[in-house]
């Protein structure tokens, strides 16, 4: 076959380029369902509610539901532990941010009213799950006596906002509903 | 000073079969490569440890594989099943101690090998590649022993996991999906622990590719040696006058370290079994419950305490990262083109205290961040409720930030009437365990950022000896003299 001296590519060049192209569609390919199936498989994605009874519940007690593996902690505060909540000046939180997925607005503020429930707001509904690295958090404990993570130190206070340490956000609110018994509470 | 090819005799087969084999397969060249490889004559007991772990790597695989015939990498059953493999099956508690002690006893010397190489400077030219290839083994031993350290699912493990997949989740933007695409869920769970299993038992072979790169790399260039200076090699009987054959000089030598750390290893297999692990990992897995104080095992400590010392998400994950990845530019850190610290007399003491500076990052990852090495304050004690809520206020109004608060305590007159004591503390000055780890995690980084890149340029280095061989005759002459006896006076 005569080379082109036009500057035009030539038919080998042509192969060349569509053989690499073929080769490099074929290896993803090849490489997409690897990864894909790393994903949470469908009936991982399916378990995605959870109905927790919480009329046994006094003030002043938590209990730890398991929503999707994770702990939501499901408290109960007394009059003086939501007073406590409330009393916060919004520029103390070092997230400012609600995160509280029942709201529709996303940049909500994190003030105790937009991540409460309830009468007087004494139900506070948030996952367990500290925002640093993942550890569980223990109730009434810290120095702002919410919860304190034990693993590196992070200080949650009474409304599930980070006060001290290196956990970058609020203990988020999850989808919730309270079902009309008067006993249920739908997480997720 | 060049690098590269080391100079050594040629292989020619000698018998019938032997040339009949290399004509179709050359491997009787490579084992001739590698059996009298020239060595350089004066190595040290520090060159033992690449010896070592290549015995750990295979004693790994080969129990591993043993562990896997009888573990089930299932949520319900993980744990039951390595207490069968402890109780029920013949011996499988031997292999079971063996692995897990062989771990660490892997790290004891792959930190044994790396410092060596810190000070006699083995990760200068020609040997970048060389040292690259080792940290990256460095970085997949890291990997498969977290991986291996989550099968068994005891609370270690499983917060273990959390934490760890949970780094990933400090990557601004994506990283809370990664971390979903790691675990293959919302959570640790089921998906995560079996695809543990799957890539702890692929990496060791990976691990072992690995280690076929860098003795490659390492027969390429040639061994470091305690002085630093390269092997003459420019023919073959120039080297041998600095070098000696690997076997049987070094392979006698190897099996004896190897021998020494067999023991000690068989020391804690036998009568030890658990010193270096956690109790609370013979606690089965609770997704709901965080162990008080969880801690890596001790070969992750360091880097766990630079995590810790950083109030910031990211930054604290950054900083960790490149605690391991500043390795890997080190060869070009480093300015000084003298290659053993021996030659360095400032060098070594910035040297000894970095090593000083590791295990105490070790120490501090293994303690409450919290703790309280020295305090300054002052105390103000009352029965008077009242009276010590004033001073606390006193104290908190003239210092906003101030560290104060009442503490409650019982006590007993003399006629045992009893009271209770209000004393308000006001702290002035705290240095805590993280302050610690703050200071070592500075000299850490300023070590590889600030000294040694300073250090090369300023440092005035001592007289090297001419060549290796001088330096053999000179330390075998002091060791002669040492040994003879004192009645006869030296000629
Ligand atoms: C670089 C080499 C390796 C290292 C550093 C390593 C490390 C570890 C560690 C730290 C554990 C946890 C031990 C415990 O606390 O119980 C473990 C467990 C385990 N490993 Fe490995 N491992 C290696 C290679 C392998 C290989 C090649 C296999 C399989 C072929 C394997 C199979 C297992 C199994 C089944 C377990 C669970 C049983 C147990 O926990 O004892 N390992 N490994
Ligand atoms: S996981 Fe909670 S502070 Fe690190």
């Amino acid at each position: 076959m005569a080379e082109s001296t036009s500057g035009e590519g030539t038919r080998r060049d042509f192969l060349y380029i569509a053989t690499g192209a073929a080769g490099v569609v074929a290896a993803g390919t090849f490489v997409a369902p690897q990864v894909a199936h790393m994903w949470a498989s469908w009936d991982v994605q399916a378990r995605s509610s959870v109905k927790v009874k919480y009329n046994e519940v006094e003030p002043g007690q938590q209990i730890v539901a398991d929503w999707l593996g994770k702990p939501v902690f499901i408290r109960r505060r007394t009059a003086e532990e939501v007073k406590t909540a409330r009393s916060v000046d919004l520029a103390d939180l070092p997230d400012p941010v609600a995160r509280n997925a029942n709201l529709s607005d996303e940049s909500a503020p994190a003030t105790d009213e937009q991540r409460s429930f309830g009468k007087d707001g004494e139900w506070l509904i948030a996952i367990g799950v500290c925002t640093h690295l993942g550890c569980v958090p223990i109730m009434n404990k810290g120095d702002y006596h919410g919860w304190y993570c034990p693993c590196h130190g992070s200080h949650y206070d009474l409304s599930g906002r980070i006060r001290k340490g290196p956990a970058p956000e609020n203990l988020p609110i999850p989808k919730l509903a309270f079902l009309e018994d008067g006993e249920t509470i739908k997480i997720g | 000073m060049s690098g590269g090819h080391i100079p050594q005799e040629h292989y020619t087969p000698q018998s019938k079969a032997e040339k009949w084999l290399d004509h179709r397969l050359p491997v009787g060249g490579l084992m001739h490569h590698l059996n009298s490889f020239p060595t350089p004559k004066n190595l040290n007991w520090w060159w033992i440890f690449g010896g070592v772990l290549a015995v750990c790597l295979v004693v790994q695989i080969v129990t591993g594989i043993g562990l896997a015939m009888h573990y089930v990498a299932h949520v319900d059953h993980a744990f039951a099943s390595v207490e069968h493999i402890m109780r029920d099956v013949i011996g499988g508690w031997w292999l079971r101690y063996v692995h897990a002690n062989g771990a660490s006893f892997f790290f004891i010397a792959v930190y044994l090998h790396i410092f060596r190489g810190l000070y006699y400077g083995s990760y200068k030219a020609p040997r970048e590649i060389l040292w690259i290839v080792g940290v990256l083994i460095y970085l997949l031993m890291m990997a498969t022993a977290f991986m291996g350290y989550v099968l068994p699912w005891g609370q270690m493990s499983f917060w273990g996991a959390q934490v760890i997949t949970g780094l990933f989740s400090a990557i601004p933007g994506v990283g809370k999906t990664i971390q979903a695409w790691l675990l293959g869920g919302p959570a640790v769970d089921q998906a995560a622990l079996n695809r543990f299993f799957s890539l702890h038992y692929l990496l060791p072979f990976a691990i072992a590719g690995l280690v076929a790169v860098h003795i490659w790399a390492l027969h390429h260039v040639g061994n470091n040696n305690p002085s630093g200076v390269s092997v003459r090699n420019t023919s073959v009987d120039s080297a041998k006058k600095d070098t000696v054959p690997f076997s049987p000089y070094y392979t006698v030598k190897d099996a004896f370290g190897i021998v020494i750390f067999l023991i000690i290893f068989a020391v804690f297999v036998f009568y030890m079994p658990n010193y270096l692990g956690h109790p609370d990992n013979y606690i089965e897995a609770n997704s709901r419950v965080t162990p008080e104080h969880i801690v890596p095992e001790w070969y992750f400590l360091p880097f766990y305490a630079i995590l810790r010392s950083i109030d910031n998400k990211l930054l604290g994950v950054l900083a960790m990262f490149a605690s391991i990845g500043i390795l890997a530019v080190l060869p070009w850190l480093d300015t000084s083109r003298v290659r053993s610290g021996a030659y360095r007399p400032s060098f070594r003491w910035f040297f000894w205290i970095f090593v000083v500076a590791c295990i105490g990052l070790g120490y501090v990852g293994s303690k409450d961040p919290a703790i309280r090495l020295i305090e300054q304050s002052e105390e103000f004690k009352f029965r008077d409720p009242a009276k010590a809520d004033e001073k606390l206020k006193e104290i908190t109004t003239a210092d906003k930030s101030a560290e104060a608060a009442i503490q409650i305590s019982y006590h007993k007159e003399e006629d045992g009437e009893s009271y209770m004591e209000y004393s308000v503390k006001h702290v002035h000055m705290a240095f805590t365990m993280k302050n610690l780890g703050q200071l070592l995690m500075i000299y850490y980084f300023a070590y590889f950022l600030l000294i040694l890149p300073i250090l090369g340029v300023r440092e005035r280095a001592r007289p090297r000896p001419d060549s290796i061989d001088a330096d053999f005759q000179a330390k075998m002459a002091k060791k002669r003299k040492a040994a003879a006896p004192a009645a006869q006076p030296a000629e």
